[in-house]
Formats: structure tokens, C-alpha cells, sequence
């Protein structure tokens, strides 16, 4: 086999094995469902274009040029993307490096090492860009059916992100790695991943709150002060924007730097990513972090159980970067709370939706964590207590955990309207409670580790979840402002959640 | 420390013998018959090994011995008490080791320990020099303090093991614990399981290598298609067989092949 033949195979290879992990994700690894799921994909892009149509219909008459207000915000929605590109190719890179069982195989094959890795680079590449170009499709649908032909570059522009994020994700794992090691890397590279994630919106809602009072980002953007610092309609800085909008040459432009970005990133790190690989794999058999020397504490079973909980849930990555996360998308609402603690402004009606979705949220990975993730099952089912005593213990955990985050936001709130925080209060704890039903009725046994695809056991625990938090929280919103409206929201809710049992499977 | 010495208060007394296990009519089916009206008696401080080839039911028998799997029929007594009627009380006096061993990632052997310890209700006082001495006596002193995410498949399955020790129970469950172990490993699990056993504890066990089975057990029961095919000492089953020399291994490999053609 010549070295381009083998090179060509294992694309396939690769491409072959994005396309099943991926497959499985949407199938929950039943191929019976493959039909069912992409008819479900077909059928949510199509739903997608409503909302799409919704937020950016009004800019499909948009025509160059722009003035600066205009290329700030279309540049800031770009990047946008991009940091939440730049997001999932972090975790895709530290997946790969983690998590890949053929290493073995690679390296002690006769092929070129550097020459295969670049090949992952690119599949890698491949598919962050087609996870992005699926997503963003309805929204270029509706501009190029609103404001013409000339939207279709947007594609490409999407296709750029996705090689400069691709190129960025890797190089910043690679030097992770080099800088604090694989153990560490794991973690941080989650925690970053998150941050860029969330970061740049929540920056932008943080400014607009010191600024303007109001959680509205495009309220900074259009501002005067940021447009007066903004560089000239002409530079460089608005290629992205010019290129969506039709301009061939930044399009080609753009496409170019992306290439040439990944292109480099091959040349300098498609060797350390063999190395890097290694390491990674390594420290799954090697590298062992040490707990503190203490004595052992008693209690009763139930409180074994609790501390056991406990103790995974504070060393479990996902957690901690997922509850920074909630932590960083309730610090704009905390921030306003503290702004307008003082006028009691109607702003504030804003925090106990945000609090009590995201309480929803957390209560939901938790309990999945503690009651479908048990990594011992057999160990806890041939212990001496109860099926339900287990279920208790771990309940108990999701909800103290929850309050342990949320009491201090409504404690402040308390502080400013106590009205409201009543009512968000009580909406925190019902939405995670509601969460954690809805995990315990359709619990499955599973590994910890299969947290990211928790969803595809079940379809309909999953939206019944989203629902219910969404739910609960518009609940919260209504009864703050049109009570007869969150009564009727509430009994909605309920119901929904009621219909979730019924059809939840029956157990013994 | 035996946390089973005292019977718990309304156990359910099937028999008052000197059996810790004694299972009637036992019967499970999934797409097919897996377990097939068994009956089975092992003796307290017994070492019984139950061989057989692969998909006979050895595994189901041991799952719904153990609580994991309710049966379609029959009735499992663990030292006299209806371990289908009271289940918690028939826990608090056995462990369950798998082949794959189950245990947290993010827990060192100590505190995986001290969690088992915990569900099982032994004070911390008893327990923790139990666990040490386990962990010791396991080659895994050096690493007690480690989390287990970076333990081969020999290092987990010593935790499972010292996890199904250290409440001290009186009948021990394994299924095919030596599977995965280097040969050290291996010794010190059986030399550990023999300790076990010469204290008074109970141990049944699956295995496929005869010779584990040969060599430790006290009686041997065959298994296959779900039904107990022949029971008994190796010399026992040599006699039931007609031959007096022939190795387990031949007596395993004609007792299955007869059964296959029944």
C-alpha cells in the first residue's frame, strides 16, 4: 500500500469512526433507532428554522456596506459561534486524546506517526465543521431565503470557524499538556472549555449591567462608547462580517487563514499530538493521584451511602466544570440584583427564571450522576439496605447539593424583595425535585463516564426534563408579574410531568 | 466484627441446620431456560466450586443467590434465613465478588473500603484495621491511598475482593474471581479465600480453571444447561463416573459432553 493509499484509508478510517461515535450519541447505541433518529435530526433542523427566523429574520435585507454598529454586532454573533466552536473542539481534542482505544495499534503499525495524526487533526476539523454547519444551517436557510443568494457565503464562513478552531483547540490541549501535565489537563481543559463557552456572553451581559443596568448584550453593542472604539469600517476586524454578507474576497480570505492555521498547526504539533497521546494513555494506567491519610468515620448505612456521593460528585470534572458553568450564568443576574438591590427594579423579576432553570438543570446531572451512574451496581444491590433507602440516600444528596448552591441567591433575594424570593424558593426546589424524579423513573444502569450521552437513553426523560425546567421557571416568572398566568403555567407543568410517569417504564 | 453473628430481629427461619446455603427448585428464564429447577446444599465453612461450560447458569444461579436477579421459582435460604422473603437480613451475612470488578474510579482503596464497611453497618473502630490488614495481606498497602482510576484489572479486582472481606461476611460469592490475575495475585487470593474458609466462612465459586477447583474445593458441583449433572468430592466424582484416575478436566469434558447429547 503506497503512503498516500494508506494515508486515504485511514481518513476513512477516521471519518468511519466520527460517523458511528456519533450515530451512537443520537441512537443510544441501538441501531434500531438509526432511522428514527435521522428522521428526528430532519424534523428538529426543520423546527430549528422557526426560531431562526425569529431572531435573525429582520437582518436578511442587511446589505454591505454597514455602518459600525451593525458589523460590531454581526461580528460579535460570529465570535459568539466561534467561542462555542472553540468550546466543543477543546473537549472533542481532549476526548481523543483520552478516550481512543487504538493507540496501540497506530503507533506499532509501519505508517508514518505524524502523517496519521495529522489525518486525526483534520477529522477532528471535519467534524466540529459539520457539527457547526448543522446548526447553523437554519439560520443561513432564513437569510438566504430573506435577503438572497449572497448569504450562501456564510457557509463558508462557518467552515473557517471551524478550521480555526479546530487548529486553536489542539494547540492549546497540546500545550495544557506540556505545561501541566496530563493529569491536570483533563480537568482544566473542561474548566476552559466551559469558560470560552460561556464566557463571552456573559462578559458582554456583565458590561451591559455596569453600564446600562440590563441584562441585554446588544445594548452594548450598539452603543456609541464601543463604536467609537471599534477600528475603521474597512479593517481586517470585520472580514468575518463582510465575508457572511457576501464578500467572495474576505470569504476567500478567511477560508485561506483557516487553512493555512490548521495547515500549521499539522506541521508543528501532528508529532507532539503522537507524544501527547502516549502520555494521555499512559496516565490512564499509570498516573494515580493520593488521597489524604483520615480515619474512618461511622454513621449509619444511609450516611455511608450520602458521604460516598458526595465525595464522587466534588472529584467528578463534568460537575465541577458544569456547576462553574451555572455558577458563571448566574453571576449577570446576581450582578443585577446587587445593582438594583437598592430601586427594586422590575429587572430584578428577571433572576428567579434564571435561578430556577438552572436549578432544574444541576438537579438533573446530579441525579443522574448519583442514581443512574453507579459505577458499583452490584455492590450497593447485594448490600444489606432497602432499594428504596439507596434511592433516598441519593436523592438526598442531589437536593442538599442543590441547596447548598442556590440557598445564598435566594437568601440575597430574600434581602431585596422577600415576596419574590418565596417564590423562587419554592420553584428551586420543585424543579429539582422534578429533575430528579424524572431520573429515578427512568433510571438505567450506566457508568459515570457515560455521562455526555446520558440523553440518549431516553428521549423522553430528556425533553421532559428541559420541559420541566423550563417550565417551573416561567412558572416562577409569571406569579411574579401575571399570578393567574403562572397558576395555569404551573398546572401545565404538573401535568406534563404527570404524563412523564405514566409513561415512564414500570418496575418491580 | 462479624456483623452476622446475631441474627436480625424477625428473620424469616426456613431451616435450622448446619447449611449456609440451600436452594430449592431455583428456576430462571430469559429468551430461553437458563436455570432449571436447581438444588444445591453447601455446608457451613465449605469451599465449594460450581464449574461448568459457558452460558449454564453457573453466573444466573450465583446473581439470584446473591439478590441480584429474582428468580421465577424456588427459594434461596443463606443460614437458614428466606433470602427471598428477607433480603436485607441475607445480605448483612454474605458478599458478592464478580468477574469484572465494580468499583469507584474516584475512591482510593481505603475509602472504598470504608464505604463498604459503612453499608454494612461495622463500626469504624472494627473496621478500619480489618481494612489495613486486608489491603496488606493483598499487596496493595503501597497504593492504599491512591484512586483506583489508574489500577490494572488484578489491582481492582483485590479492592472488590477486600471490599467482600472486610464486613466479614460468613458465605463469600465469587464468579470467576481469579479471571485477569497474574499468577501472584492469584496466590494471594487463594491463599486468602483458604484462610477464609479454615476460619468457619462459607465460599462458593464459579471458575473455569479446573485445577483452581481441584485444588481448593471441597466439593465440586457441574453444572450445565441449568441443572446441577454431578456433585461431589473429586473422588466422588471420579467413582460416579467410572474412572479413579482420570484428571477433573476429563471428567468435566464427559459429564458436559453427556449432557450435551441428552
Amino acid at each position: 500500500m503506497s503512503s498516500a493509499t494508506a494515508l486515504s484509508w485511514f481518513a476513512r478510517h477516521e471519518l468511519r469512526l466520527a460517523w458511528r461515535e456519533w450515530l451512537a450519541m443520537m441512537t443510544g447505541g441501538r441501531r434500531k433507532r438509526t432511522r428514527a433518529a435521522v428522521i428526528g435530526l430532519l424534523f428538529f433542523a426543520a423546527f430549528l428554522h422557526v426560531p431562526a427566523w425569529a431572531v435573525i429574520g429582520r437582518f436578511a435585507d442587511l446589505q454591505l456596506p454597514l455602518d459600525k454598529s451593525s458589523l460590531i454586532v454581526i461580528s460579535a454573533t460570529i465570535f459568539l459561534a466561534w467561542t462555542l466552536m472553540l468550546s466543543q473542539a477543546i473537549e472533542s481534542v481532549t476526548r481523543v486524546f483520552y478516550a481512543r482505544a487504538d493507540l496501540d495499534l497506530i503507533m506499532s503499525s509501519p505508517a508514518t506517526l505524524a502523517n496519521l495524526f495529522s489525518v486525526r487533526i483534520a477529522a477532528i476539523a471535519l467534524a466540529i465543521t459539520m457539527m457547526a454547519l448543522l446548526f447553523s444551517t437554519p439560520f443561513i436557510d432564513v437569510l438566504v431565503i430573506g435577503g438572497g443568494a449572497r448569504w450562501l457565503t456564510a457557509f463558508g464562513v462557518v467552515v473557517a470557524m471551524g478550521l480555526s478552531a479546530t487548529a486553536i483547540a489542539i494547540a492549546v490541549t497540546i500545550l495544557l499538556f506540556r505545561l501541566i501535565g496530563p493529569a491536570r489537563t483533563r480537568f482544566v481543559a473542561q474548566i476552559l472549555a466551559a469558560i470560552i463557552g460561556a464566557g463571552f456572553v456573559i462578559a458582554l451581559q456583565v458590561a451591559a449591567i455596569m453600564s446600562y443596568g440590563t441584562l441585554s448584550r446588544f445594548t452594548i453593542l450598539t452603543s456609541g462608547t464601543v463604536a467609537d472604539h471599534a477600528p475603521d469600517v474597512d479593517s481586517i476586524w470585520w472580514w468575518p462580517a463582510r465575508a457572511t454578507m457576501g464578500d467572495s474576497e474576505a470569504l476567500l480570505l478567511l477560508l485561506a487563514l483557516g487553512l493555512v492555521l490548521l495547515g500549521s498547526v499539522m506541521a508543528i504539533f501532528s508529532g507532539r499530538f503522537a507524544d501527547t497521546a502516549i502520555d494521555a494513555a499512559a496516565y490512564g494506567r499509570s498516573g494515580r493521584r493520593r488521597a489524604k491519610e483520615r480515619r474512618f468515620r461511622g454513621g449509619s448505612r444511609q450516611q455511608a451511602l450520602r458521604r460516598k456521593e458526595f465525595m464522587l460528585l466534588w472529584r467528578d470534572p463534568w460537575l465541577i466544570s458544569q456547576t462553574l458553568m451555572q455558577l458563571l450564568y448566574l453571576v449577570p443576574p446576581a450582578l443585577l440584583l446587587w445593582r438594583s438591590f437598592a430601586d427594586s427594579s422590575a429587572a430584578l423579576t428577571l433572576i428567579s427564571p434564571v435561578i430556577v432553570m438552572a436549578a432544574g438543570q444541576l438537579a438533573g446531572g446530579l441525579a443522574w450522576l448519583t442514581i443512574s451512574g453507579e459505577d458499583a451496581p452490584d455492590l450497593v444491590a447485594t448490600a444489606p439496605l432497602t432499594p428504596s433507602s439507596v434511592s433516598r440516600a441519593k436523592i438526598e444528596v442531589v437536593l442538599i447539593a442543590v441547596a447548598v448552591i442556590f440557598s445564598p441567591l435566594v437568601a440575597a433575594l430574600a434581602s431585596a424583595s422577600p415576596y419574590q424570593a418565596v417564590i423562587t424558593g419554592v420553584a428551586v426546589i420543585i424543579s429539582a425535585a422534578s429533575a430528579t424524579a424524572i431520573q429515578l423513573w427512568f433510571r438505567v444502569q450506566a457508568r459515570r463516564s457515560q455521562f455526555r450521552r446520558r440523553q440518549t437513553s431516553s428521549r423522553l426523560a430528556t425533553f421532559a426534563e428541559a420541559f420541566s425546567s423550563i417550565g417551573w421557571a416561567a412558572t416562577a416568572a409569571l406569579l411574579l408579574t401575571l399570578p393567574l398566568a403562572g397558576l395555569i403555567s404551573g398546572l401545565i407543568t404538573a401535568s406534563l410531568i404527570a404524563i412523564t410517569w405514566k409513561f415512564s417504564p414500570r418496575r418491580e | 466484627m462479624v456483623a452476622g453473628d446475631a441474627k436480625p430481629d424477625g428473620v424469616a427461619v426456613m431451616k435450622p441446620d448446619n447449611s449456609a446455603l440451600e436452594v430449592r427448585g431455583l428456576t430462571k428464564r430469559f429468551d430461553r431456560l437458563a436455570v432449571d429447577g436447581l438444588d444445591l446444599t453447601i455446608h457451613a465453612g465449605e469451599f465449594y466450586a460450581l464449574v461448568g461450560p459457558n452460558g449454564a447458569g453457573k453466573t444466573t444461579t450465583l446473581r439470584m443467590v446473591a439478590g441480584l436477579l429474582r428468580p421465577d421459582a424456588g427459594a434461596v435460604s443463606i443460614f437458614g434465613i428466606d433470602a427471598l422473603d428477607d433480603p436485607v437480613a441475607a445480605k448483612q451475612v454474605m458478599a458478592w465478588v464478580s468477574d469484572e470488578p465494580m468499583i469507584y474510579d474516584k475512591l482510593t482503596p481505603l475509602e472504598y473500603l470504608e464505604f463498604v464497611a459503612g453499608l454494612w453497618g461495622i463500626a469504624p473502630t472494627v473496621s478500619e484495621p480489618v481494612a489495613q490488614e486486608l489491603l496488606s495481606s493483598l499487596g496493595l498497602e503501597a497504593h492504599r491511598h491512591e484512586r483506583c482510576e489508574g489500577f490494572s484489572k488484578g489491582m481492582r479486582q483485590k479492592v472488590a475482593l477486600a471490599g467482600a472481606l472486610v464486613h466479614d461476611p460468613r458465605l463469600i460469592i465469587l464468579d470467576e474471581p481469579l479471571t485477569g490475575l497474574d499468577a501472584v495475585s492469584a496466590r494471594h487470593v487463594k491463599g486468602l479465600l483458604s484462610e477464609r474458609v479454615r476460619a468457619g466462612c462459607t465460599v462458593i465459586m464459579t471458575t473455569h480453571i479446573l485445577e483452581v477447583a481441584e485444588r481448593m474445593a471441597d466439593r465440586i458441583g457441574v453444572i450445565a444447561s441449568g441443572r446441577l449433572v454431578a456433585e461431589g468430592t473429586l473422588t466422588e466424582l471420579r467413582q460416579q463416573n467410572g474412572h479413579a484416575d482420570t484428571s477433573l478436566e476429563d471428567l468435566f469434558i464427559a459429564l458436559v459432553t453427556l449432557q450435551a447429547a441428552a
